[in-house]
């Protein structure tokens, strides 16, 4: 089963749920943390890092003694990577989506691909707990290619939980699309609230079932409650406020490690999508 | 004309909380969300909408069943699996990449151009404001935040205004780098965590890839003091300048809740005195 752990609005608590669910259930488990522009849970499970591996992603290169100067590589492609400047080709690799419309299209054969870094993924374990990361590197726009690089490690037959990135543009459809089950973690807060709307909007257009988990749930108002009540979207868990759990997070620990009394109620949540994503 | 982009990396910080608050507090400016993916600052700023607009970026393909062979030359082409054995193109793993467009040799792919959201052009009772709202799963935020961002600059020089206020996204991506170009200053807004002291480097590292001059604030300061001594000696180790700490204040949420700054709610309050020194500092080294 995927379960992914999303929000809309970003520091409602994603990757605190992430974590201490991850921990919480004895069974075979793996931890994808699927925000690679801002990477956390690694900071909160602590793993052994057995591998590390850089990823790219492939861009064209011209042979200048093989270019016609036909144009038709700028002709095709759409995010203007590549252009026609006198008598040169010029490729901007940072612009290019890796299509290999230019390849193709290349009448003379003159452009082959090379790869542009987009980042490194990480590989470990902490006791039992697998755990992969992407880790965008900085200068580096886009991140859907390497989310879904670190979805490749998804083993089938065991849980997979996925620590999404925020908002509801395409990283994010890139961590939940496919995925069993969609953990929203909001806030009770006008901000929560709104961008949970639209989070709950993108997994619908995914047609994915989910569930609610509200974190701070004693602060702001109970505008969530009534949205989710009116939405009947299932509210799994409630987070209070409090200092301690605030406290332990700011030092990198998870709650199940500050107060073990928690794991019960992660496992129970855990239960709770069980039942409903089968 | 100036403009501050606020940033902080990891999300939650309380960006839009804080430039709220400068909006309440800076004269001669324009508000601008760059946050065009959870765009939360008309909650509180409540626009007034003159202009509304389409936006219209990037393109999708649809098969035509009626000219389609079955060739398969689409499907062989395609690098992300957007076309189903059916031969009908998933819109959300389409790229827009025109390379099936482009070789059918049926001619049987159309490929229009997206309406990916609508972008606005209001006003507040703390100015102008440009604002978008990007449509749900949709790609392109990073050409919606270029666009937002010279429609505020427009507006400005329009209504003789010296000032962009401009709310960024989190993240280090593509939205995030797009609101950068150009700025004066960024300021990072920070939480004294293990992950916003981590993702507050990745951020800084970033503006400094741009070399965009960065300053930093620490919000939540008192939650974890050691933490966020250790973002201050980070920032001056990179010369970034620390220009305030935020302590937490849970009248930063109760304001949010009445839809008013925290200027609006209790000028009184700690979070409030805290936001109008750095919002001082802030004016002053970029010299408005």
């Amino acid at each position: 089963m995927i379960i992914s752990i999303a929000s809309g609005k970003g520091g409602t608590g994603k990757t605190t749920v992430a974590t201490n669910l991850a921990v919480s259930i004895e069974s075979d488990v793996q931890i994808l943390d699927c925000d690679v522009e801002e990477p956390n849970s690694h900071l909160f499970i602590q793993p052994t890092v057995e591998e590390v591996l850089t990823i790219t992603t492939p861009v064209p290169e011209v042979d200048m003694e093989k270019c016609s100067l036909c144009g038709k590589c700028a002709e095709i492609c759409q995010f203007n990577a590549i252009v026609v400047i006198g008598e040169t080709v010029l490729p901007f690799q940072e612009l290019c989506h890796s299509c290999g419309g230019c390849v193709e299209v290349c009448p003379e054969k003159a452009i082959t691909e090379t790869g542009r870094e987009l980042g490194i993924i990480e590989k470990g374990h902490r006791n039992g707990l697998e755990f992969i990361h992407g880790k965008l590197r900085v200068g580096e726009a886009m991140s859907p290619p390497l989310i879904r690089k670190v979805r490749e490690y998804t083993r089938p037959g065991t849980l997979t939980i996925i620590d999404a990135p925020p908002g509801t543009s395409c990283p994010v459809i890139a961590s939940m699309k496919d995925a069993d089950f969609v953990l929203l973690v909001t806030e009770p807060t006008p901000f929560g609230l709104h961008d949970l709307k639209l989070a709950v909007g993108a997994v619908n257009i995914l047609g994915i079932p989910h569930g609610l988990v509200i974190n701070r749930s004693d602060m702001g108002n109970d505008q969530v409650k009534k949205y989710a009540q009116a939405e009947g979207i299932p509210v799994l868990m409630e987070i209070p406020f409090d200092r301690k759990i605030a406290e332990a997070y700011s030092r990198g620990n998870m709650i199940v490690e500050a107060m073990p009394e928690w794991k019960g109620k992660f496992l129970e949540l855990y239960h709770r999508i069980e039942k409903i994503a089968g | 004309m100036k403009e501050i982009v606020i940033i902080s990396g990891k999300g939650g910080t309380g960006k839009t909380s804080i430039i709220a608050a400068f909006a309440s507090l800076a004269e001669n400016k324009v508000l601008c969300d760059a946050d065009v993916d959870a765009a939360d600052l008309h909650l509180i700023v409540d626009p007034k909408i003159n202009e509304q607009h389409d936006f219209e970026s990037g393109h999708t393909a649809i098969i035509n069943q009626d000219k389609c062979t079955e060739c398969g030359l689409c499907r062989d082409l395609c690098r992300w699996n957007a076309i189903s054995e059916d031969f009908v193109v998933d819109p959300i793993e389409c790229e827009g990449c025109g390379v099936c467009y482009y070789f059918c040799p049926e001619k049987a792919i159309d490929f229009p151009l997206n309406t990916c959201g609508e972008w606005y052009l209001s006003d507040t009772r703390f100015g102008p404001m440009a604002h978008a709202r990007l449509g749900i799963a949709e790609e392109n935020s990073g050409k919606m935040v270029v666009l937002i961002r010279q429609e505020g600059k427009k507006l400005a020089e329009e209504k003789h205004l010296d000032l962009l206020l401009t709310d960024g996204p989190p993240g280090v991506g593509c939205p995030v780098i797009a609101s950068l170009g150009g700025a004066t200053a960024v300021l990072i807004v920070a939480e004294p965590t293990v992950s916003g002291k981590h993702d507050m480097e990745r951020v800084a590292e970033l503006a400094e890839f741009f070399k965009i001059p960065a300053m930093v604030c620490v919000n939540k300061f008192d939650l974890n003091p050691d933490m966020g001594q250790a973002i201050e000696a980070f920032a001056k180790e990179k010369n970034i300048g620390v220009i305030g700490r935020v302590p937490f204040d849970p009248a930063f949420t109760k304001a949010m809740v009445q839809g008013k700054t925290i200027v609006e709610f209790d000028s009184r309050s700690e979070g409030c005195k805290a936001v109008r020194e750095i919002w001082q500092t802030l004016a002053k080294s970029i010299d408005i």
